[in-house]
């Protein structure tokens, strides 16, 4: 039996004494869309190198549909890769650009130009066909970057922060193109990238890396609510964290910060500990039931929500309140109380 | 708001404006004009070309020049290639050798190591006499116009070497790398990425190659062959003098084809600016060299280097040798000759300062004024100052000295001289050659000053004139002594216009002492101290213009901290 998708198994890698990946393994399913989502620095550009075989590990192996490429040259990896400057060739027309990778694997010209035809339509470039790559927008060279890589067919499609070099709204248009273009061919795509809502809006599973290490591959959701450690639950969304210890009595259990706040809680788990509150899911109460008050400092109206900023003790708490507009705003300086909602609170060990 | 263009700036650009008009504009249209004249009727006429074409010395000048330096083209890209292969492909130690390797044939103009050469690479020298005594064979470096493209072309070759690496350079890493992705490797994709890519850069090299070794008059004189266009201008104009045509056509001739292949060039390059490295700099991937790899590259690394050195090694042997003749080295050493320069002839030191010195002043006070002028006036026509200064660069010395010669004949200096061969016209002369350069440097340094800061002098109550003076000024000063520099080191060594215009020994510069001296046998040890009292000049000058800038460029990089 032959397994598809692509399997990533122990791989390390170092730039002379620098780790830049700590034995990573993952398994990407076949058709997936997979992002390596991660701050700079953090390994996800380099891991894509690797399968597109740019560097070169020290350990570890790379399975794409069944086969070991770990040590095959890139130009045997048939796998597509879509850099970030798109690195078109300038001396190239867009026809030129898109029928090297077919030249390359010597089709005959019929076939080719027939592939190429279809391409150009499928991106919507047909009529730019004998135009240079410095004749185009940044958003219709993104295009013909794409259909460069797609028209060989490629096992997977690599994707280097294709969206980076775009400007804001044409960066969420395009990336709704590729999601489309990506389910209609049904390729397997890696996706990398540093901005959140990108990997969310976009990927069936994201693996969040840190410095060479996975630290959680899921799904947006799990990622957002389930998070496995601090740095996962502080990288994706907002997030206030708060240190301190779970307590049980009678029947129920009892968070209770190190600066002596007490947060009801659903948790099993006893000992040291921190919750994780989402700004969305905490109120503003006008009763005192929780013992817990403090006071804005500032508040950023956002349209949809407003955003409060609330000096509790030590701590700077998110609070995220729905706007309507018959609700007025809180003012600065206001004393308010918190309410927390023991459904959404999330028990988080302390990181490694 | 609509700022009013003061006296001043009026004033200034009709003198600059005066100056371009009868040191460059007019001398040039003066040799084109008597180009086209029929020398008895004063008519148009196109029978002096035909002339020209009819004479077979002149069609075989023209064929040696073309021949000559299309030549010296080939074999300077036989240099720089792997040079340029090498630094951008490997991580290569010797790369730091190739560096010095592209200026240090530029700080020796390719005449004045020319004699020198013959005694290395001619019939009878050192190499030939070896090569004879242990293989029985002679190499013909220097025959002829060989000699002229061996010299020219170990010149010449950073040319290329400069402009081809610059282009490598810029070759994104993912230009190639996304070739590997679909499938391309090897040679192919040299053929159909790498080399597309470079190719703007090597033409331009290679075009700048060809126009230097095309106007040249300096190294086939001294290399005494005379069957090419400049030296028969010069000797047309020289022997039978300024009223013969012939040298006013050849003239036409070489500025012809100068902005021939300039065109032709521009025309190959248009719109191939391929730079394509992002933010945080570029290059192609580059790997570590095998172990056989590393000895081939340093074998032709230091080859290349003892080639390069090798007019000056034979430059210094010869300024210290006694007699040197039909021996691979000379039979004894003596510093007799440096003694004979600097104490009998010490006015062709004293007068290179003078003109050097003077032609430089000349350069960075126009070179401010028209920088200033183009940048911050607001008269309409004030680009045109800058276009017309910067097309002395197509204008050969020789051609420039003609033209002064037919225009400044005719008149008179109070003392009896005739002004265009006064020495005063020398340095003007020079000083419109090097003026590009002096320009380029003024405009960069100006442009680093923001108008805010001039502004802000001004709204602290401080006149125009006084903000020019002392915010403006100071503040470029790092790019104008470097175009003080540039321009003083180049004129120093200028010999086409100044063989041209010198009409007596004591009026003679470096250049020209270099050129007589180098006519005779006995002569040639002092002439070959004088070209070292020459490089020693013109290296001084080159190290401290680089560090002007160097140290311009680093204050320019520590105040954009602060923005």
């Amino acid at each position: 039996m032959s397994k598809s998708g692509i399997q990533l198994k122990n791989i390390e890698l170092s730039f002379g004494n620098t780790k830049v990946i700590k034995n990573i393994s993952m398994d990407i399913k076949n058709g997936e869309f997979f992002s390596f989502l991660g701050p700079s620095g953090c390994g996800k550009s380099t891991l894509l190198r690797l399968i597109a075989g740019f560097e070169t590990c020290q350990k570890g192996q790379i399975i794409i549909e069944g086969k070991d490429i770990t040590k095959l040259p890139p130009w045997e990896r048939k796998v597509g890769m879509v850099f970030q400057s798109y690195a078109l060739w300038p001396h190239m027309t867009i026809r030129q650009n898109i029928e090297f990778g077919l030249k390359e694997q010597k089709f005959d010209m019929m076939e080719i130009n027939y592939k190429v035809d279809k391409v150009l339509e499928l991106v919507g470039l047909t009529e730019f066909s004998s135009r240079y790559p410095n004749q185009l927008s940044g958003g219709q060279q993104q295009r013909v970057a794409l259909a460069r890589t797609v028209v060989t067919e490629p096992k997977v499609l690599l994707l280097d922060e294709p969206l980076s070099n775009l400007d804001a709204s044409l960066r969420v248009q395009m990336r709704q193109e590729l999601l489309s273009l990506q389910r209609e061919l049904n390729l397997t795509t890696i996706f990398v990238t540093h901005d959140q809502e990108e990997a969310n809006t976009t990927s069936d599973r994201i693996a969040l890396l840190r410095g060479g290490v996975v630290q959680q591959i899921d799904t947006p959701e799990n990622l957002y609510d389930k998070p496995k450690n601090l740095f996962v639950a502080n990288f994706i969304g907002s997030a206030n964290i708060l240190k301190g210890s779970i307590v049980h009595d009678d029947n129920s259990a009892i968070f209770e910060s190190i600066e002596g706040f007490k947060i009801p809680v659903s948790s099993k788990q006893t000992g040291d500990c921190n919750i994780l509150l989402r700004p969305h899911t905490l109120e503003i109460s006008n009763s005192d039931d929780y013992h817990i008050h403090g006071v804005i400092r500032s508040k950023e109206f956002l349209g949809n929500m407003v955003r409060y900023f609330v000096q509790i003790g030590k701590n700077e708490i998110i609070i995220d309140s729905i706007h309507f507009k018959n609700i007025s705003l809180l003012n600065i300086k206001d004393t308010i109380y918190l309410k927390t909602n023991q459904e959404e609170n999330y028990i988080l060990n302390n990181d490694m | 708001m609509l700022s009013k263009i003061s006296f001043g700036e009026k004033g200034l650009f009709f003198i600059i404006a005066l100056f371009l008009l009868v040191f460059l504009v007019g001398p040039v249209v003066q040799v084109f004009y008597v180009a086209f004249i029929d020398v008895n009727t004063n008519t148009l006429t196109l029978n002096n070309f035909a002339d020209f074409f009819n004479t077979s010395l002149f069609r075989e000048s023209f064929y040696n020049s073309f021949y000559v330096s299309a030549m010296s083209v080939v074999v300077a890209s036989i240099i720089a290639l792997p040079l340029a292969y090498y630094t951008s492909r490997f991580e290569f130690k010797g790369s730091v050798i190739i560096q010095s390797l592209g200026f240090i044939p530029l700080i020796m103009p390719p005449f004045v190591g020319a004699v020198a050469m013959q005694l290395f690479f001619g019939e009878n020298g050192s190499v030939n006499l070896y090569l004879e005594d242990t293989f029985g064979f002679k190499i013909p470096f220097m025959d002829g116009l060989n000699g002229v493209i061996f010299v020219q072309s170990i010149h010449y070759f950073p040319f290329i070497l400069l402009n081809l690496s610059a282009a490598l350079n810029n070759i994104d890493k993912s230009m190639e790398e996304s070739a590997q992705n679909l499938g391309s490797k090897g040679f192919g994709l040299f053929r159909k990425i790498v080399f597309p890519l470079a190719m703007p850069g090597y033409i331009a090299g290679a075009v700048l190659v060809f126009i230097k070794v095309f106007d040249d008059l300096g190294t086939p004189l001294l290399l005494n062959v005379n069957n090419m266009l400049a030296p028969q201008a010069y000797l047309r104009i020289s022997s039978i003098g300024i009223d013969d045509p012939m040298g006013y056509v050849i003239a036409v001739v070489l500025v012809v084809f100068s902005l021939l292949a300039l065109a032709i060039a521009g025309w190959a390059l248009k719109g191939k600016d391929y730079s394509t490295t992002q933010k945080g700099g570029g290059g192609l991937n580059k790997r570590k060299m095998g172990k056989w790899e590393a000895v081939g590259a340093y074998s032709i690394v230091i080859f290349t280097l003892l080639l390069v050195l090798s007019p000056h090694f034979a430059l210094t042997l010869l300024s210290f040798a006694t007699i040197w003749s039909y021996s691979i080295f000379p039979d004894a050493y003596t510093t007799a000759h440096y003694a004979e320069v600097i104490t009998e002839t010490p006015e062709f030191i004293t007068n290179t300062l003078l003109y050097a010195s003077g032609a430089a002043v000349l350069d960075i006070i126009l070179g401010v004024s028209i920088a200033y002028l183009v940048i911050r006036s607001k008269i309409k026509i004030r680009k045109t100052l800058d276009y017309v200064a910067m097309s002395a660069l197509a204008v050969p010395g020789l051609v420039l000295a003609i033209g002064y010669l037919r225009s400044f004949s005719d008149i008179e200096l109070p003392n009896g001289q005739i002004l265009a061969s006064w020495w005063l016209m020398l340095v003007i002369a020079l000083a419109v050659r090097r003026l590009p350069y002096a320009l380029r440097a003024c405009t960069a340094a100006l442009q680093q000053v923001s108008v805010s800061l001039e502004e802000a002098s001004e709204n602290l109550g401080a006149s125009k004139f006084k903000t020019i003076r002392k915010i403006t000024i100071p503040l470029m000063a790092g790019g104008i002594l470097a175009g003080f520099v540039t321009s003083f080191a180049t004129a120093a060594v200028e010999l086409s216009a100044t063989i041209m215009l010198i009409s007596s020994e004591s009026d003679a510069p470096l250049a020209y002492g270099i050129y007589i001296f180098m006519q005779s046998a006995s002569g040639r040890g002092a002439g070959a101290a004088l070209g070292i009292i020459a490089v020693v000049i013109v290296a001084l000058g080159t190290f401290v213009s680089y560090r002007f800038m160097e140290k311009s460029r680093k204050q320019r990089e520590a105040s954009g901290k602060d923005e």
